[in-house]
């Protein structure tokens, strides 16, 4: 018995509108909510409502035997719930029928898995929490941004209990392999790893209304049997694709409605075919062998790489800066930073700065609303430079950062000094060297310099009148680090 | 395969683009086997004479009692010569406007049709006269020579192009460099000007356009047909890294204008842009480079906007002062308001400048390692200007990448495309 995986997924981003320098600690709202209203309405009345009735009443029809898996990001569910609440509503019906696998990835659809572990976890928890907010289902089943994986990353999600992963069936991890067989983790073999037939995906995702394609049309009967000719070991075929595939990026008017609908009537007719869900597939089959990746892989392009979203020196400062962030950001308790972290964080950001597509891929031009990958960056840095700003304010920027040390460190040492004894402060006194007993002096507040003027004698205060000169000099690192020598020796 | 090609300067002696480009296209065509005559009004016996025979019209008699020249006179004399226009401002005669001597139009019909006559060979006051007595000198160096095609360059030399035309029998080919609306602007078009260019491209057998964009004013505006214009992309020519120093005596970062400050090139958009980004960055400083008709009218909006100490003009630059100021030079910022081609932005870039274009020029077609944007767009141009000075990775990507673009604009290659018209034409005869 050979079976049939359909995933599909969904996202939209929430794209930044045209943000000038001139906005920088003037402006902090990013999002151009006109663009991503109307997209959101006009794909789900193209694609996701439609799409979303049209599997329910298969659902209806054919009951257990046919089955789906989505991967929708936490932008779009968001998206949904701000835009469309109506597409939420019916994938919560779609849930409820018990046919479809919902999936876990990362809220933003971010690339946090290439650069940072810990935030990687963060928002895969945060996901699934969200999952199970909305649709009451614990996703047992992990597919990463653009189904990139590394052995690293599968290692990584393994060890966050999850049992199966998607990706890309890449020719060139799989030399003469198979896609149509479950593999696992190379680095844990209790991760099963499902790979994509790009093929047969693509026959349906990008080349089903190309009329210079040989196979064109495209008909239930002809893919069915693609389907069912299909070298008997083999275990299941992996049709991962965009969800917009229907009805947005093929229209309606290309008959894939018509084909979707009459689809699983003709792979059910065959004996050897059914429908089943990622983590179906990773219960039923034995893996035939560990699948090694050192290297990240998604399912973009011809390369199949990562080099849609970094690799160029503007997407890797972009993203580089990005996460310069991300420790102040674990501090940070403001919702709406937390939100536009989550946010600027999308992959897409990346995707609109690729320069690739100069020499080929209309597939690029087709995503980005600049008009330029040069556009994208500088737009995506002067709001990333506000951002900044914000945290600088909020006491979380780098330099408030050191800031907020030093305040402590101050704390530290004068407390100690104005709570303690006139005796115990000349002995202290005694201990500082004149740089350490100056800095304690002129750093210090009026209270602990009446203090110190009660112990000290008229011969060291003058001293230290005397060299005022030097404390001026001094830096802040200095200042810092003798405050720091001064509660040493206190 | 033998060219005539009409051209109104060569280098060295060059005030613009269109010297640059015809000189290249020589060179170019030389590659592919093209011989070539070159007119030029004025010859000053050093130019460099490798690829073509330069021939200097001031040396040609026009013989007026030859039959075929007689009737190309009576035809042309709907051309006012005694128009006193300035189609491109000389920089360097800008500052010092002649008393303009005043002939009578029988006095001029007689220069013109002098035994000898001295072509300045510039922009200046007697240019209709010139480009009359051009279009005669035409006629004559057609009766002379031997040569299978014609090539004119630009409209001050499409008389002397028709002219030729008729007397041979030859086809003609008109290479629109820049358009009276590129030049001038909707509605300040000189009508004789827009009428002798129609009047070339409507004669010619093909029209070769420096750019889509030029290629379509041809359409919209003359009206020409479509199907007989083709655009072939200037290229530049490579030159080899001089040693050039220049010291950076300011520690600010440095962004350049560079052109004649004349309503086409559209520096008061640049000037509107340096305002927005010197109100939030006190470390740049804007120069503009280049003198024209707008320079008072821009002086004062600089003192209007207070930002004189870190606005600065240098008046015209050429030759090496040019290269040094892209030597200091951290973005380079070409906001023509209608650019047929823009050769300037390749030569920034071939010394590892950023530029900023605008997408009203030929020159945005070609290039893709270059910011572009709307002339009018100030705000889009400040965030530009802001964003290579502050976010270095992509000034360093249109550094790595842009010498390499450059030097892929080959002449050698445009030249190529210029042949096949050519052969396209012969083959039509």
């Amino acid at each position: 018995m050979q079976s049939v995986c359909l995933y599909f997924q969904v996202h939209q981003p929430y794209r930044l509108k045209k943000y000038r320098f001139f906005n920088l600690g003037n402006d902090h709202y990013y999002y151009d909510d006109y663009l991503n209203k109307s997209i959101m309405e006009r794909v789900a009345a193209k694609s996701y409502i439609p799409m979303n009735n049209l599997l329910l009443d298969l659902i209806k029809k054919y009951g257990k035997k046919f089955k789906v898996s989505f991967s929708i990001s936490g932008m779009a569910l968001d998206q949904f719930q701000e835009y469309t609440p109506e597409v939420l509503k019916s994938f919560k019906a779609l849930a409820q029928t018990g046919n479809v696998e919902f999936l876990a990835e990362t809220y933003a659809h971010s690339l946090a898995g290439m650069k940072s572990k810990e935030e990687f976890i963060r928002q895969i928890q945060m996901h699934q929490k969200r999952i199970k907010e909305l649709f009451g289902l614990n996703p047992q089943t992990f597919r990463n941004t653009e189904l990139i994986y590394s052995d690293d990353i599968g290692e990584t999600v393994a060890d966050l209990g999850f049992k199966t992963i998607l990706t890309e069936g890449a020719k060139h991890i799989l030399g003469w392999k198979s896609p149509n067989f479950v593999y696992t983790n190379a680095i844990n073999p209790r991760l099963k790893v499902l790979l994509r037939n790009f093929q047969l995906s693509d026959d349906i995702a990008f080349r089903f209304s190309n009329q210079e394609w040989s196979e064109w049309p495209l008909t239930t009967d002809k893919f069915s049997d693609w389907l069912n000719n299909l070298n008997p070991k083999e275990q299941v075929v992996n049709l991962f694709m965009d969800y917009e595939t229907f009805g947005e990026h093929q229209w309606a008017e290309t008959g894939i409605f018509e084909f979707m609908r009459n689809l699983p009537e003709k792979i059910l007719n065959k004996p050897n075919l059914s429908f089943k869900t990622p983590s179906e597939v990773s219960k039923e089959y034995q893996p035939i062998a560990a699948i090694q990746v050192p290297n990240a892989i998604s399912w973009a392009d011809e390369e199949r790489d990562l080099t849609a979203w970094l690799g160029n020196e503007i997407q890797d400062e972009a993203f580089d800066k990005l996460y310069t962030v991300e420790t102040a950001m674990r501090n940070c308790k403001d919702p709406v930073l937390q939100k536009d972290w989550l946010k600027l964080q999308a992959s897409d950001h990346f995707y609109y700065m690729c320069t690739k597509w100069f020499s080929d891929g209309d597939v690029h031009e087709y995503f980005t609303p600049y008009s330029s990958p040069y556009e994208a960056f500088i737009n995506f840095m002067n709001i990333l430079s506000d951002f900044y700003i914000r945290l600088d304010r909020a006491g979380l920027g780098r330099r408030k950062r050191v800031n907020k040390r030093l305040e402590i460190l101050q704390e530290d040492v004068f407390n100690i000094v104005e709570k303690c004894t006139n005796v115990k402060l000349k002995q202290i006194i005694k201990e500082l060297n004149t740089d350490e007993l100056t800095v304690l002096f002129f750093e210090s507040n009026q209270n602990i310099r009446d203090k110190i003027m009660k112990v000290i004698g008229k011969k060291n205060l003058k001293k230290i009148q005397d060299l005022r000169k030097n404390t001026d000099a001094l830096s802040g690192r200095e200042i810092d680090e003798y405050k720091e020598s001064i509660r040493r020796k206190i | 395969m033998k060219v005539l090609m009409f051209g109104w300067e060569f280098p060295p002696h060059i005030t613009g683009g269109l010297g640059t480009a015809s000189y290249g296209l020589t060179k170019g065509l030389l590659k592919h086997g093209v011989e070539m005559i070159f007119v030029v009004p004025k010859a000053f016996g050093d130019e460099d004479q490798r690829a073509v025979r330069i021939v200097n019209a001031s040396d040609i008699p026009v013989n007026y009692k030859q039959k075929n020249i007689q009737e190309f006179w009576n035809k042309l004399t709907y051309l006012e010569i005694g128009s006193n226009i300035r189609p491109y401002i000389d920089p360097e005669d800008f500052a010092e406007i002649h008393e303009d001597v005043k002939h009578s139009i029988k006095e001029k019909e007689h220069l013109i049709l002098g035994e000898k006559y001295t072509f300045s060979g510039k922009y200046g006051k007697n240019l209709m006269e010139e480009v009359a007595r051009y279009a005669m000198v035409g006629a004559s160096i057609a009766a002379q020579y031997d040569f299978d095609i014609i090539h004119a360059h630009d409209w001050l030399t499409y008389m002397a192009g028709i002219a030729a035309k008729e007397v041979s029998g030859k086809p003609l080919v008109v290479h629109m460099h820049a358009t009276e609306y590129d030049r001038a602007g909707e509605d300040r078009i000189n009508t004789e000007v827009f009428g002798i260019e129609q009047k070339g491209m409507s004669t010619a057998d093909k029209v070769i356009t420096v750019s889509n964009l030029t290629r379509d004013i041809v359409i919209k505006h003359y009206g020409i047909n479509p199907d007989k214009i083709q655009t072939v992309h200037n290229a530049i020519e490579p030159v080899d890294k001089a040693n050039i120093v220049a010291n950076r005596s300011v520690k600010e970062k440095v962004v350049t204008f560079l052109g004649r400050l004349t309503f086409q090139k559209g520096p008061e958009y640049f000037l509107e842009a340096a305002k927005l980004v010197i109100e939030r960055d006190d470390n740049v400083r804007f120069v503009m480079a280049g003198n024209g008709d707008l320079f008072e009218s821009l002086i004062k909006r600089v003192a209007e906007l207070k930002i004189a100490d870190k606005f600065h003009f240098t008046g015209f630059l050429k030759g090496a002062d040019v290269d040094k100021m892209f030597l200091l030079s951290d973005v380079f910022v070409m906001p023509s308001v209608s650019e047929p081609f823009g050769l300037v932005p390749l030569e920034a870039m071939r010394s590892n400048v950023p530029v900023i274009i605008s997408k009203q020029s030929g020159v945005a077609e070609v290039l893709t390692n270059a910011i572009k944007v709307d002339f009018w767009d100030v705000e889009s141009m400040a965030d530009s200007i802001y964003g290579l000075l502050h976010y270095n990775s992509l000034s360093q990507m249109f550094i790595k990448n842009g010498v390499e673009e450059v030097d892929n604009l080959k002449w050698e290659y445009a030249a190529k495309q210029v042949k096949t018209i050519y052969e396209s034409v012969l083959s039509n005869k």
